[in-house]
């Protein structure tokens, strides 16, 4: 029986847990891997501190943070389910099961899926979801980056540096995320934006050649050998099922982190947090630890 | 028996991080191959392992693809 169990270690994740360690908390991290999307991103201009650092570097101060102190930690586990019964909260995973006085759930995002012909096929076959990683491979080549917000935005700046040649597939008439960055991709030669274009498929042979866009009903092909999918996210709250969430399934909190189950709070992105900032997740771990802490305390367990 | 074991990475992937971290954990060498930077590398682990996503191991003649560590720790007898 723990005293706090924490589902995800990334920034909202890894900070409830310093907390956690720092109260003497009995503590157990569940996590599928170590920094969450922080540790996919390129680069960090905007965490005090660190006037610029790259995402796995960031990351990787977490985790060395993290180690600092002995808190049990269970990788490459998921979480299947969360329950709570009488005053525990159960956690399934795809290994064991657990219990705990109470629980964070900073399980974070995903990368939301194209859902066309081809996507599944040609996953890391030229099609990834990751610029930072595989994005040094398309040294001198074609690719088109998919979406238009921020995360879309990084990719293409990342890659106008590697590639011969960048597509920018944007839904909507015209993109959104940072000026700052918008600025900076325009400027580059080798970008074509393509707004009101829609992926329809991703075709190849054993790799990616070429992706069907549409365009005002046009269809047309463009020939590419990478394609980065970058959309948006959804949470990983599906094992919560207890847990009311808001209509895109963001785990619902209050400003104390509570969900509407006692004992049971959440931090970070899988939150309906307004902004989702690796300082806000940061920020957003501690307060939700506090609340935990905070809560053992009343219920003198 | 020491096995010759390749890593082919980038320098920017979390996953080649850790992967490359828990053989030094385990005390074992590997030659780091950084496919951003070569070309004929990158090529080269593209046929070994069928796809383009790093971190790829090869594990005398044993692929493994991503920081799977069960693979790894069975690829290696540990």
């Amino acid at each position: 029986m723990f005293d706090l169990i924490i589902i995800g270690a990334g920034p909202a994740g890894i900070t409830a847990a310093v907390y956690a360690a720092r109260k003497k908390l009995n503590c157990l991290i569940i996590t599928k891997d170590i920094g969450g999307q922080a540790a996919w991103s390129g680069d960090i201009e905007n965490y005090t501190g660190y006037q610029f650092i790259s995402g796995p570097e960031l990351a990787a101060k977490f985790e060395e943070h993290l180690k600092q102190y002995s808190i049990e930690l269970k990788e490459k586990e998921e979480v299947t389910g969360l329950s709570s019964v009488d005053t525990k909260i159960l956690i399934k995973t795809n290994k064991a099961s657990y219990e705990s006085s109470t629980a964070i759930v900073a399980s974070g995002k995903r990368s939301k899926l194209l859902n066309v012909p081809g996507e599944e096929r040609f996953k890391n076959k030229g099609l990834t979801y990751c610029a930072t990683c595989d994005g040094p491979l398309f040294s001198g080549k074609t690719v088109a980056v998919i979406g238009g917000g921020n995360s879309a935005l990084d990719a293409a700046l990342q890659l106008i540096r590697i590639a011969k040649q960048v597509y920018l597939i944007n839904i909507t008439s015209r993109l959104g995320g940072d000026a700052v960055m918008q600025e900076k991709l325009l400027k580059a030669d080798n970008l074509t934006l393509l707004n009101d274009a829609r992926v329809t498929q991703v075709l190849g042979d054993k790799f990616v050649s070429a992706i069907k866009i549409k365009k005002a009903d046009k269809e047309e092909l463009l020939s590419v050998q990478g394609v980065f999918v970058e959309i948006g996210l959804i949470p990983n709250s599906d094992f919560a099922s207890q847990v009311e969430k808001s209509p895109i399934g963001e785990i619902k909190v209050n400003c104390r982190n509570e969900t509407n189950i006692a004992g049971v709070f959440a931090a970070g992105d899988v939150t309906d947090v307004p902004e989702k900032q690796i300082i806000i997740a940061a920020g957003e771990g501690s307060k939700a630890c506090l609340s935990a802490f905070r809560y053992l305390m009343q219920k003198n367990i | 028996m020491v096995k010759k074991i390749k890593v082919y990475s980038t320098p920017t992937c979390p996953y080649c991080t850790r992967a490359k971290q828990y053989l030094k954990d385990n005390n074992i060498d590997f030659e780091n191959i950084d496919v951003s930077s070569n070309q004929d590398a990158a090529q080269e682990m593209i046929n070994k392992s069928g796809q383009m996503g790093v971190p790829v191991l090869d594990i005398e003649g044993d692929i493994v693809i991503g920081f799977d560590r069960e693979k790894i720790s069975r690829a290696l007898g540990i």
